[in-house]
């Protein structure tokens, strides 16, 4: 009886998934009014431990596709995001349920690891993605191939191993470098490995050099007594804001004092739900968005945000939110009318995103490369008084 | 001195393993099941003493002593519900059950409390003791936690070898069959044992949060394996096994991130756990087991 | 020794004729609806690591189910198969431009370093029993997962250059293997379907043929009494070393597939939720029970995508079916709620 059940089962769930091949990735719905409406899927962590970065991400991206859709656009979105929990595996069959459900334009993936394993299949189905957070180069070209139609929001993991270690060359010349990074962290692994590098080249001199991983992230008193035994008076940190917040602290707690250096993902330490910002109190952070900037641009985007969702926007909620209008500029600019097949839009998303110049929330006169990479200012931040003061 | 610097925090970390090492303990003992979902109590006991403290202002002793009821509550209905109806089952079905429980606690958590993580208010002490010249720093969470695990540890030896229910205890772990022929609650005692396993995992919670204080729904699941290890590194099912190798981990850990590697800290840490395994089967304190036929 | 078809349908038969007809039956409808209509992206994608996961179940299944060791590490056997066929098969790629050949090779070579990494292993780990067993095995699944993360490895025309925990490689116009925790990166994807179900055919013919050998029987006495087996003779470490070395092939190859089906692997991967998520399998479809194994497996790798629709809810959902069927399959009442229906469908049969 019970092997009938299971058997049963088994195949009710086989035939479920069967279904039927997508129809056409091609034009779009022209609702005869004027408006076309793109399909546009991503996915992200929304389970697991990640699962902060992948929320961010779908809830700017929601709130850009609602402005959109509520304007007077001539586009509108109509906009899915699936869970990957981070994994490639996970993101392959997120990527083929979207690409099953019709998607035409694409936020890639949210981390990198998830990405790189969908990145050569966005190129062979020719499928547009820009990627708000994932940093890795892998998401947009390997060793022996360029995937022409993927790009990124965010800075790419060496050029911000490369702008750190100038701008620590430029800035703090004979200090003594202390590292602690993440070395089973894809984004932090990725910068380090091309701080060493550039800060070798730059006479940087790193007088130590430590790691943790997933396993040993709460306790980091070895590090920090050892960065302190060497005399470090700067601390680079490659790494989240959240065990950023414990190296902090842990810092303070033994009486250690250097300057902290952190990158993009040191944005978010000051709205840490129970954080004392004072431990953050003259922190440097590269990072290309700040919550509190005074635009007109970036005022909006983090009031709608904290109306509709109660927190503050990191940068991954930022990019995304910029991806989406980034694919909108491109689509209006190449007078998208939903009668181009899907190799011709993808061609044409190319050719606007290698040609345009944007400005968002995270920067502006932004330009990508023919490689996918983008290219905008980062900025050098200094937390004064709890809030971003520029560093320059 | 700086080795003094290394040992004091191997010593602080090595203690929260043993709090949490010595609920894992305990439920093996007597339940005889490994209770994966033991790391998730903790995570639970973490959010209930801050939401109690920083969003609803309650003082700091009404907080904890929230926390540890919540636990208290939490692990007893886990037992009635998941675990009791498995009681004559595989150990392997239990053992997955765990996981299952392992993983709702999770995600619950996720859905009521947001994936962000947040930051742990000092709640019980800050500042530190300083010797030579501030040379050597030892602060007064680092004393607190390993005073407390001590007098843990004796209050349960004593409990268990004192009390009436402690002897109910002892007789469940020795041999249910013969206990509950002996006219001992087999379901009310193996209540006890998950109610007192996780209250110390509420006590953990708050001196694992105070000392290292980011609170996210997977913040048990590494503490939880890492407690487990130890237990069986000192001989699972024995208490004082417990917090000798809760201790012994965290000092091993952070000793091997000082002078080795901290690259390969895990590995390293791992690996003396298999050869201490080699030498005493059955952990440095426990007990040799004779098969009778 | 040819078996005749009515043999095959003898009760004693009848569970591995079952097992062969079920995957076989399960590859020729699926080929017949790949080549008929257009069948949906995600279906055709989760093929391949459902036999990899399959395999993996199985592996464990013979450890777990058959030897009865809790092991907690099965994770980092299928890590070492999935790096070895990256590496195997990127080294060879130049060499050998038949993509079968080179599946084939770097599958076999997968599963011979896990296979001598399981021997290794074995040798501490069968010393001990019960839950410092199972805690032996979890600490090498985290050795070696800690340990390829560690590794560098890429080749150029100098040859195969390799660096552990910093990456050192200078490679000119060179490729790089493994790089760190980032893992491998453009891996060319050949596995496919077919070679899937014939690693699974040929997984059931080991492992059935191993439970039918003397060591087989060795082996399951020893589960079902350890100090009766020995003391009429039987040389039990032996056979648990045996299960274990092939269990470890098996998994070796079920990474070796996996790995090759994707075009990025990452060592995290392969952690304790993975060794974890097996056991589910396993436990699920029942311990020594290999069609359980191979149609639990199936049931519980599709409903994550299945409940899609739930959202947020996805995980939690997932984890109460978890309990809940625990719950199902231990309960006394239900037992009996099910004999009596059996009993019910026997005794019409017997007055019809």
């Amino acid at each position: 009886m019970k092997k009938v059940f299971v058997v049963l089962l088994s195949v009710l769930c086989v035939l479920t998934l069967a279904g039927c091949g997508k129809s056409d990735n091609g034009g779009g719905n022209d609702t005869g009014d004027g408006t076309v409406t793109v399909k546009l899927g991503g996915s992200g962590p929304l389970s697991g431990d990640a699962k902060v970065y992948g929320e961010a991400v779908r809830n700017a991206a929601q709130i850009a596709v609602d402005e959109i859709n509520a304007s007077d656009s001539r586009i509108k979105f109509d906009f899915r995001m699936e869970d990957d929990e981070a994994d490639g595996e996970k993101a392959y069959n997120a990527y083929s349920t979207l690409y099953d459900w019709g998607m035409q334009v694409s936020l890639l993936t949210v981390t990198s690891g998830a990405g790189a394993a969908v990145a050569a299949s966005y190129d062979e189905d020719k499928i547009f993605a820009i990627t708000p957070s994932g940093s890795s180069t892998a998401l947009v070209y390997t060793d022996s191939k360029n995937f022409k139609g993927n790009f990124q929001m965010c800075f790419t993991d060496p050029n911000q191993g490369v702008a750190s270690a100038d701008y620590l060359a430029s800035y703090f010349g004979g200090y003594k470098v202390a590292v602690i990074y993440k070395s089973d962290d894809v984004y932090s692994a990725g910068v380090y490995e091309k701080f060493t590098a550039e800060a070798e080249a730059k006479g940087v001199s790193v007088v130590y050099v430590g790691a943790f991983t997933d396993d040993t992230s709460t306790d980091f008193s070895t590090q920090l007594t050892a960065a302190k035994d060497c005399n470090a008076n700067l601390v680079y940190l490659p790494i989240y804001y959240q065990p950023a917040s414990l190296i902090l602290k842990q810092a303070f707690d033994m009486a250690y004092a250097p300057i902290f250096f952190g990158i993009d993902g040191m944005d978010g330490i000051l709205t840490l739900e129970g954080f004392d910002t004072s431990l953050a109190e003259g922190v440097y952070l590269l990072t290309p968005f700040a919550a509190d900037a005074e635009d007109a641009l970036t005022k909006n985007f983090v009031t709608t945000y904290q109306n509709k969702f109660g927190d503050t926007p990191n940068q991954f909620a930022a990019d995304a939110y910029d991806c989406v209008y980034a694919i909108k500029q491109a689509l209006e600019n190449m007078g998208y009318d939903g009668k181009m097949s899907s190799e011709e839009l993808y061609d044409a998303m190319i050719a606007q995103f290698t040609s345009m110049t944007f400005d968002g929330v995270t920067g502006n006169n932004m330009t990508w490369a023919e490689n996918g990479e983008v290219s905008k200012a980062p900025k050098a931040v200094i937390i004064i008084d709890g809030v971003y003061v520029s560093a320059e | 001195m700086t080795f003094l610097t290394y040992l004091i925090s191997g010593l602080a970390l090595g203690s929260v393993y043993a709090i949490i090492a010595l609920g894992y303990t305990m439920v093996y003992g007597i339940a005889k099941m490994l209770n994966f979902a033991h790391g998730d109590i903790i995570m639970a006991g973490g959010y209930a003493a801050f939401y109690a403290y920083t969003r609803f202002g309650l003082p700091a002793g009404i907080s904890i002593l929230l926390s540890i009821l919540t636990c208290t509550v939490l692990g007893v209905i886990i037992e009635r519900l998941a675990y009791k109806p498995l009681r004559q089952a595989s150990s392997l079905s239990v053992l997955i059950t765990a996981i299952g429980v392992s993983y709702f606690l999770q995600n619950s958590a996720q859905l009521l409390f947001g994936s962000d993580t947040k930051i742990f208010p000092s709640i019980l002490t800050e500042g530190s003791l300083r010797f030579f010249d501030g040379k050597l720093i030892v602060s007064y969470l680092t004393l607190i936690t390993i005073l407390t695990c001590i007098v843990i540890m004796i209050g349960l030896t004593l409990f268990i070898n004192k009390t009436k229910i402690g002897k109910a205890m002892r007789a469940c772990a020795e041999d249910k069959e013969a206990a509950q022929l002996m006219g001992i609650n087999i379901d009310t005692t193996i209540s006890i044992t998950f109610a007192i396993g996780s209250g110390l995992a509420a006590i953990a919670a708050i001196l694992l949060c105070s000392t290292y204080p980011s609170l996210s729904p997977s913040l048990g699941s590494m503490p939880g394996i890492k407690a487990f290890t130890a237990a069986v590194f000192g001989g699972i099912g024995s208490i004082p096994g417990a917090l000798l190798g809760g201790i012994l981990l965290g000092i091993i850990e952070n000793l091997t991130k000082a002078y080795i590697s901290t690259q390969l800290s895990d590995a390293i840490v791992f690996a003396v756990l298999i050869i201490v395994l080699l030498i005493k089967p059955t952990g440095l304190l426990g007990k040799k087991e004779n098969v009778k036929v | 020794m040819k078996k005749k078809f009515k043999d095959l349908l003898h009760h004693k038969y009848r569970s591995r004729t079952i097992s062969f007809a079920l995957i076989i039956g399960a590859y020729v409808i699926i080929e017949i609806l790949m080549h008929s209509i257009r069948l949906s992206r995600l279906f055709t994608g989760m093929l391949v690591p459902c036999c990899c996961y399959i395999i993996l179940a199985l592996s464990l299944n013979l450890v777990v189910g058959f030897s009865g060791e809790l092991s907690l590490g099965h994770a980092g056997f299928m890590a070492i198969g999935a790096f070895t066929a990256i590496i195997v098969s990127g080294l060879s790629t130049k060499m050998i431009p038949d993509t079968t050949i080179r599946l084939v090779l770097s599958i076999l070579s997968g599963s011979v370093l896990s296979g001598i990494m399981g021997l290794l292993i074995s040798v501490p780990v069968l010393k001990l029993s019960g839950d410092y067993l199972a805690i032996v095995t979890l600490a090498f699944g985290q050795i070696i997962k800690s340990l390829i993360t560690n590794i560098y490895l890429g080749f150029d025309s100098d040859g195969i250059q390799f660096s552990f925990v910093t990456n050192e490689l200078n490679l000119e116009q060179g490729k790089m293997l493994l790089s760190g925790p980032m893992g491998a990166t453009d891996t060319a994807k050949i596995s496919n379907f077919s070679s899937g179900i014939l690693l699974i055919v040929l997984t059931l013919y080991i492992i059935y043929s191993l439970i039918d050998s003397k060591y087989g029987r060795a082996i399951m006495a020893a589960r079902d009494d350890r100090i009766a087996a020995e003391s009429i003779g039987i040389n039990i470490l032996r056979s648990k070393t045996l299960a274990f070395v092939v269990s470890a092939i098996l998994a070796g190859a079920a990474g070796a597939l996996y790995a090759l089906n994707y075009s990025t692997l990452q060592p995290a991967k392969f952690d304790f939720n993975t060794s974890i998520l097996a056991l589910v399998y396993v436990v699920f479809g029942g311990l020594g029970n290999i069609n359980g194994t191979i149609l639990a497996t199936t049931v519980l790798y599709i409903l994550p995508e299945l409940l899609r629709s739930l959202q947020d809810y996805r995980m939690l959902i997932y984890a109460i079916v978890l309990i809940i069927v625990m719950q199902l399959g231990s309960s006394v009442r239900l037992k009996r709620y099910i004999e009596q229906i059996k009993n019910r469908f026997t005794k019409k049969g017997v007055t019809q």
